[in-house]
């Protein structure tokens, strides 16, 4: 328990590094950090409109994040994230587009799509891996820029929104969105959408397979230790492909709740940036379920409120971006962190000997 | 088909040297023991740090490239530091480092423009002197229509070659990313090689990024479009040597060529277009899966440097 603890406080240094590195550029920039940072927080929880908004953009967070911590539970480093949103996505809106279909049974279908989808985007990575032992960072890179170029030129060629537009999609809207009525309502007109309980229910379902199945715990061993997971029987190359293909789902349900929820379209030339964010998401929330939940939501609320910000006071909303990739600096130190921490804690105790043998008479717990 | 090839021969090689000298910034680094993933960022950092010094601070082209080596090496220490002191996490670090440059080139780039983007009045193209350009075949192929920067980047690339297999630097630097135990045992200072290696990178691929910038494309934009990760494709693609990279890069060089002009010329418009676009990158899948087996890539790479390991 108590290491949790000191893991906890390194995340928490590590987002007050990213504010602090965040207020130091506002202020060479010359402007206000007070009224940058007010404001950013404003922008995404001042109204119950913004905060739909938040919620929004952190729903497509968790799942990415999801994504990233599924794999790097069995010691994966998915990357890919950003691709197989793409092609969850591209998958969900070809069979919206091209599928006609009542409303109860497009949306469950665009969601299923855009899983395999993502699952396959992440499989194939995860094959090349436990056959031909290609690393899976550089595998999944690739996946992504293949992702970026298969949507840019479908989008382009196979479903322009007009003759004349060919930077977005035909639109998706109606009975084909993720967006619902009475949703929209208690949030007065936000981009909100039923993608909230999926990602909600993907971290449930994520977290009981993590620690309550034999699964779980044989991909956590992989995890651990290959080698030692090998000498116990655990099918190694099996795992790694079956932690790519879920992480890949996850990242497709991602591609769905943006492009059919938040968005209702897919632009070309984009590599979207949440699946870089879902790194930061991974880490900052330890690899948890419930850790990838908050720091998404945490991370929502900065992306929602960025252009509040800047409209209110000239600062570029990029102060945002940089903050997320501050944080992912120095969790990736977190021994930086972890013995300063140290440091300070055995300075701390150096400093009282006296009191401790004041205290020895009651007993000490340790 | 000939006229064709000739036309499209100097943008093959210009398109050819940006990622030319970063792939060749990566493998410093990562032969070095440390790899680079990063390469993307330190290629935008290059790339508005030239921008900024040129157009704003009104610097001459060539200085400007420099300053951007300078600036790209400097914030390359943030990945040195993290890898070689922290022990950090080699990959998530250089995923770092592309984010921030990312966020915060635009970030000062909007403070300065308002729309985050800076235009720069380049290099022009020119016909090498001495007579070279009238050779038949070769002349139109290589010294017509050139930048300065595919020379100098031709230069660093054949002085590289020198430096890494001829001198006793260049010996240290791969023995740091073979066995950084034995290079210890032999009395080389791995940490200090190793950000050798990582500042090299950061030059060269600053260097890359300005290049971008001050020959095809002409403004900052926040974004290289993924070339860094195309280097660090065509870096695997050449195992891990300086010629290979040259190879590869070429080869990535003209696919990209042939796939900007397809729409125009008949000769290319039968092959689909996402099949010349996904090209580069199958091709590295596939190069991967083949020298899976005999893979040359350092033995040491994307591990931290554990004194007392043996």
């Amino acid at each position: 328990m108590k290491k949790i603890d000191k893991r906890v406080i390194t995340s928490l240094m590590a987002v007050a590094a990213g504010l602090l590195a965040g207020a130091i550029l506002i202020l060479i920039s010359g402007h206000d950090p007070v009224a940058g940072y007010y404001n950013l927080f404003r922008g995404g929880l001042i109204t119950i409109q913004r905060i739909g908004n938040s919620l929004a953009l952190s729903t497509t967070l968790i799942l990415t994040g999801l994504s990233v911590a599924f794999a790097f539970r069995t010691g994966l480093f998915n990357i890919g994230a950003a691709g197989q949103m793409l092609i969850g996505g591209l998958s969900a809106t070809v069979f919206a587009l091209f599928v006609p279909a009542p409303r109860f049974v497009m949306i469950p279908c665009v969601i299923l799509a855009a899983l395999l989808g993502g699952a396959v985007w992440g499989a194939i990575p995860g094959f090349l891996k436990a056959l031909f032992n290609v690393n899976e960072v550089v595998g999944t890179i690739m996946m992504n820029w293949i992702a970026y170029w298969i949507v840019s030129v479908f989008v382009r060629t196979t479903i322009p929104e007009s003759e004349y537009v060919t930077t977005v999609s035909r639109p998706i809207t109606g009975d084909m969105s993720l967006r619902v009525g009475w949703l929209t309502n208690i949030f007065s007109g936000s981009f909100i959408n039923i993608g909230l309980f999926i990602a909600v229910i993907a971290a449930i379902v994520i977290h009981f397979l993590l620690n309550k199945t034999t699964l779980g715990f044989e991909l956590k061993s992989v995890g651990f230790n290959r080698h030692g997971a090998e000498y116990a029987g655990i099918p190694v190359n099996r795992s790694i492909v079956l932690a790519m293909t879920i992480a890949g789902g996850l990242a497709g349900l991602a591609g769905v709740t943006f492009y059919l929820g938040y968005q209702h379209n897919m632009q070309v030339n984009v590599l979207p940036p949440q699946g870089y964010d879902g790194i930061a998401i991974s880490l900052l929330g330890l690899g948890t379920p419930a850790g990838v939940v908050i720091s998404a939501i945490f991370f929502g609320i900065m992306q929602a409120g960025k252009n509040f910000m800047s409209a209110q006071t000239q600062i570029p909303p990029e102060i945002a971006d940089t903050i997320i990739a501050v944080i992912i600096y120095f969790a990736a130190t977190a021994i930086l962190m972890r013995r300063l921490i140290d440091y300070l804690g055995k300075r701390r105790r150096d400093k009282k000997p006296i009191d401790i043998v004041k205290d020895e008479p009651k007993g000490g717990e340790s | 088909m000939w006229d064709i090839i000739l036309l499209m021969a100097p943008y093959a090689i210009a398109y050819s040297c940006p990622l030319m000298i970063t792939a060749l910034g990566g493998l410093y680094s990562e032969r070095s023991g440390v790899v680079n993933i990063g390469l993307e960022g330190l290629m935008v950092i290059g790339s508005f740090a030239a921008a900024f010094t040129i157009t704003t601070l009104g610097v001459p082209v060539w200085l400007g490239l420099v300053l951007a080596m300078l600036i790209a090496a400097a914030f390359s220490l943030l990945h040195a530091f993290a890898s070689i002191n922290l022990n950090a996490d080699q990959i998530i670090s250089g995923t770092a480092i592309n984010m921030i440059a990312g966020a915060v080139t635009v970030f000062f780039a909007r403070n300065i423009t308002g729309s985050g983007n800076i235009r720069v009045s380049g290099l022009r193209r020119f016909d090498v002197p001495f007579g070279l350009s009238n050779i038949p075949v070769i002349g139109p192929f290589f010294f017509t229509n050139t930048y300065a920067t595919t020379w100098l980047i031709l230069g660093i690339v054949a002085f590289s070659i020198f430096l890494l297999y001829k001198t006793s630097f260049g010996l240290r630097l791969r023995s740091c990313g073979e066995n950084p135990q034995a290079a210890d045992a032999a009395g080389i200072n791995v940490r200090r090689i190793r950000y050798y290696g990582v500042m090299i990178s950061g030059a060269l691929a600053g260097l890359g990024g300005a290049t971008i910038l001050v020959t095809y494309s002409g403004e900052f934009n926040g974004s290289v479009a993924g070339l860094g990760f195309l280097a660090l494709a065509s870096l695997i693609f050449g195992q891990w040597k300086p010629l290979g990279i040259v190879g590869a890069t070429l080869f990535f060089g003209a696919a990209t060529t042939i796939s900007n002009v397809s729409q125009i010329i008949p000769e290319f418009a039968a092959i689909p277009e996402i099949v010349i676009r996904v090209f580069p990158y199958v091709v590295t899948l596939l190069a991967l899966v083949m020298f899976s087996k005999s893979s040359a890539a350092p033995k040491a790479a994307g591990q931290p440097f554990d004194h007392g390991k043996r």
